[in-house]
């Protein structure tokens, strides 16, 4: 597969993203390009963030460029341990139940569709469904913007770990400008408890 | 005009003229209101967070004193009925001594509410017409209404009973009469509305019960002619004021049968929620048994109630009252008890647990206990001075020159 | 039987009583007195002053916002703006955007997601530039209390400081203003200083609030602030995009509570506490629009209101969405 620079996939993914949605529910807020100019702002327009990759690890045909054989049955890995070693994401599960056995720069549905990793809800909306529809309303996980205008919505994987997606913390970093918001697998810390009334004192 | 003045000019050397004893009563009045004037010059620099009040507990030690004074002067005008009743002879002073009590125990709710006050330079957004006063649906504006009618009341009759007989006149009845009578509905109305202003809130279950205003009345009746006694008998020795013993007993055996219903009202309450056993419980609870380790309240509330209760049983016992050592004790004990209920018994345990279950143990600071002593001062200055001054008119020797009778 | 009282005339007093001074007698004690008496008015005349010494003629003679128009109000909010350059050193803007036609806030708060982090408490106060020490003033107060309970107010507990969050069979329950329909608190405000506003938030002129607290005692919910002392708001810290009736800056002695962020909302932002939770536990919008979160909340999730029982009727929902 040929290389993809990782800033140009990241602004594909982007604008593949924002057209995969106006494919959706959310069409209510693509205004015509050739209609005349709406006489009141769409209500909802929403934007995507990215999928928060380790450092480096893609694209993944970087290293997974088809030169080896590929090799499907069960087994443990020595590369990707990390996230094999905390798999824990129901029964019988493994690395290529989800990821694309041929092309590792995408991901793959039951039926063997193949998903960007841009689009991963659909891949987690196949077993998830109530709560894949309750995202695409806005009533599962968060969004940040405008209630009245744009907002910005954020994938599962930026809050769930694909490999263990029970909830436990996340990250929200700006890095080099840009939102990064990614889950961890520490539960958070909270912030400090309200002062007692007998401790507030002139 | 020139009477007027003329009067409030002999009114000051009235007030200025006494002997050792009243000195040392002013000078320590002085002393009070210094403590209180200092408490709240602090209050006034750094803001209510001199005080212990907190969100959790947002009313405290101010308007549970403001609650109980409010009683006090509803109670004092309701004298006025016995005394018509029971064919008293100085009905006249009877009226007025309770009306000067009545016109002190004001200015020092006034005073309290405005130490409370978290703007007190704000006092006058709540005015009609140059402020904006949320009536009729806040009670406060009520209040606020019943107690200056009351007070312009008490003041126009005393007023007039004093400035009429210091010019040797007999006041006319026929102006007299209605006034005195119109006091009784709005003496009960102020304190009415001083319990429906705890009874309307109902995030507060302890206070939400039709029974408070009824408790309200009961324990101002049995406990605000507590001070008329006292003072009964101590203008008797020093004044020459020919009240009867019996006059004085007569008040001690109602206040017996108001302290008797003021208890069954609490029996009542104390049913209601033990029985019913409901969330509602934790306010009762907290107040006579504590909850868990917090039991800061419960000595106070059952020294209360023995205060109550003795001082029920020496009143309503003839014996008892008609001894005098043991008839001032039961007014002192009476005082106490109602002071207690009235104050630490109703303001925090309505606050304790708070609406999000939480228990804040409220304890009044030393600026909390100067500011209320500086009150008390204030209040019981006025109520010297005012009965310096009525006394000797009264009884016929501070009256106006022939000369200054005539020029009008 | 009523007991009859022999009723004498004026009486004769068998001792002459301390006849009044005349005048010429004795002026010594009578100066002393009078010079007590002039103590005791200059004592309560510097008892009326201390308690307003700080208040300027413009303060006390501000009208109530809600008639404050044209010129007039664009005095008040520069005053108000150059208050707070002098005392932080940053320029402010204090707006006082009108209610959106067509509006009506609607909050959700989803239990089965809050973890109880707290970073919602801690967003609010940056945003609204509560007072940070002595006192400390938090607009939500979040509840842990037992899963097998349930909604246990008598067993919450406030000051939960653990580890991690959340903890087992623990859930976690943030409170702040309920935004009702039928607020108690505006009901008991003897001077209209609180009133609900036509999208529904119930706001509070800091300027008018006699600081009676009445309305704290009325209020269900905790959800009332009183600012026992001037704020303590480091330099640096303020947030500088206000509204009158929101976030700015509150004098000492009045209360104060949230107010769905009005310096946001009325722009058409989320709420600071919608923005910073990392669950997405909080959802906010106009409940007249049906494609709004909020609106999909109320028609498909088990939604409750806390305190039911006292028919306040808030605009705040709890819900669980699973």
């Amino acid at each position: 597969m040929a290389q993809v620079d990782v800033q140009a996939s990241k602004s594909l993914a982007a604008l593949a993203t924002a057209l995969a949605l106006t494919a959706g529910p959310a069409r209510a807020g693509a205004p015509p390009s050739a209609a005349p100019p709406p006489k009141k702002a769409p209500l909802v327009q929403v934007q995507a963030t990215t999928p928060p990759f380790s450092d480096g690890i893609f694209p993944c045909s970087t290293c997974h460029d088809g030169t080896q054989k590929v090799k499907t049955e069960r087994r443990k890995l020595d590369f990707h341990d990390d996230q094999q070693d905390v798999l824990a994401h129901g029964a019988e599960r493994w690395c290529l139940d989800c990821h694309d056995a041929q092309n590792r720069d995408l991901l793959r549905s039951a039926s063997g569709q193949p998903i960007p990793f841009t689009e991963s809800y659909r891949l987690c909306g196949q077993c998830h469904g109530d709560k894949y529809r309750d995202w695409r309303v806005g009533v599962h996980g968060k969004r940040v913007g405008m209630w009245n205008g744009e907002k910005t919505y954020f994938l599962c994987v930026n809050c769930h770990n694909p490999h263990t997606p029970r909830w436990k913390g996340v990250k929200d970093e700006v890095v080099e400008g840009k939102r990064i918001v990614s889950p961890t697998l520490e539960l958070l810390q909270p912030e400090p408890r309200p002062r007692r009334p007998e401790e507030m004192r002139k | 005009m020139t009477g007027i003045l003329q009067f409030l000019k002999n009114c000051a050397r009235q007030v200025t003229t006494g002997g050792r004893a009243y000195f040392l009563w002013l000078a320590a009045l002085a002393c009070a209101i210094a403590v209180g004037v200092t408490g709240y010059a602090n209050q006034a620099q750094h803001g209510l967070i001199v005080t212990n009040i907190r969100d959790q507990v947002s009313w405290a030690f101010y308007i549970g004193n403001f609650t109980f004074l409010v009683g006090v002067a509803a109670a004092a005008v309701l004298l006025v009925i016995p005394a018509y009743v029971y064919h008293w002879g100085p009905i006249k002073e009877v009226v007025l001594l309770g009306e000067l009590l009545a016109i002190s125990a004001l200015a020092m709710c006034l005073l309290f509410i405005m130490a409370d006050m978290g703007r007190p330079d704000r006092l006058l957004h709540m005015t009609p017409i140059i402020g904006s006063p949320n009536w009729p649906r806040s009670l406060l504006t009520w209040d606020a209404l019943v107690l200056n009618v009351y007070l312009v009341l008490n003041l126009t009759v005393v007023g007039y009973i004093l400035y009429e007989s210091y010019n040797r006149r007999e006041p006319n009845k026929k102006i007299l009469f209605p006034l005195v009578i119109l006091s009784i509905p709005v003496s009960i109305s102020t304190h009415t509305v001083t319990a429906f202003l705890y009874n309307g809130m109902a995030a507060r279950p302890y206070w939400n019960a039709s029974i408070l205003a009824p408790r309200f009345i009961a324990s101002a009746f049995c406990s605000g002619p507590a001070v008329m006694l006292i003072l009964f008998q101590v203008l008797r020795k020093t004044a020459g004021i020919p009240i009867k013993d019996e006059a004085i007993r007569k008040v001690a055996e109602l206040m017996a049968y108001a302290m008797f219903f003021n208890l069954f009202l609490l029996g009542a309450e104390l049913f209601k929620e033990f029985y019913s056993a409901t969330e509602h419980l934790q306010y009762t609870k907290y107040y006579w048994f504590g909850i868990g380790s917090h039991t800061a309240l419960v000595k106070y509330a059952w020294g209360s109630l023995a205060a109550s209760v003795a001082a029920f049983v020496i009143f309503v016992v003839p014996r008892f009252r008609e001894n005098w050592t043991l008839l001032n004790l039961g007014c002192l004990l009476i005082w106490a008890g109602v002071y207690i209920e009235k104050g630490l018994g109703l303001v925090i345990p309505g606050f304790t647990p708070d609406t999000l279950g939480e228990i804040y143990e409220y304890q009044p600071t030393l600026t909390e206990w100067s500011i209320a002593i500086g009150v008390f001062g204030v209040g019981f200055l006025i109520l010297t001075v005012l009965v310096k001054i009525s006394v000797p008119i009264l009884t016929g020797t501070f009256k106006a020159q022939e000369a200054a009778s005539a020029s009008h | 039987m009523t007991t009859q009282i022999e009723a004498p005339s004026l009486p004769v007093p068998s001792e002459p009583p301390e006849r009044p001074l005349q005048a010429g007698e004795d002026e010594a004690r009578h100066d002393e007195g009078r010079r007590t008496f002039m103590k005791l008015a200059a004592a309560s005349g510097v008892m009326a002053g201390l308690s307003g010494c700080s208040v300027s003629l413009d303060e006390f003679l501000q009208k109530h916002f809600k008639e404050l128009k044209g010129e007039e109000l664009k005095k008040v909010l520069a005053r108000l703006e150059a208050k707070q350059k002098a005392r932080w050193g940053q320029s402010v803007r204090i707006g006082t955007e009108a209610a959106q036609e067509g509006v009506e806030f609607g909050y959700g708060l989803d239990i089965s997601r809050c973890v109880g982090c707290r970073r919602c408490v801690y967003a609010c106060v940056q945003e609204n530039n509560q007072s940070r020490e002595s006192p400390q003033i938090h607009w939500i107060r979040v509840l842990e209390m037992d899963k097998a309970h349930g909604v246990d107010l008598a067993h919450a507990e406030v000051y939960y400081d653990p580890a991690t969050v959340p903890q087992p069979g623990k859930f976690y329950f943030p409170v702040q203003c309920q935004q009702c329909r039928n607020p108690p608190c505006v009901k008991a405000c003897p001077t209209q200083a609180t009133w609900k506003e036509k999208d529904g938030i119930v706001v509070i002129d800091y300027d008018w609030c006699i600081g009676c607290r009445c309305c704290m005692s009325a209020c269900p919910y905790g959800a009332r602030h009183f600012t026992f002392a001037e704020p303590t708001l480091p330099a640096g810290e303020l947030n500088p995009d206000q509204h009158y009736l929101g976030n700015r800056p509150r004098p000492k002695g009045v209360v104060e509570k949230c107010t769905f962020c009005i310096q946001r909302a009325r722009n058409g932002r989320y709420t600071a506490c919608v923005e910073v939770c990392p669950v997405g536990a909080r959802k906010f919008g106009n409940l007249l629009d049906p494609e709004s979160e909020i609106r999909k909340v109320m028609e498909t999730k088990r939604v409750f209101i806390f305190k039911e029982e006292l028919a306040t009727h808030p605009q705040f929902y709890y819900f669980y969405a699973s």
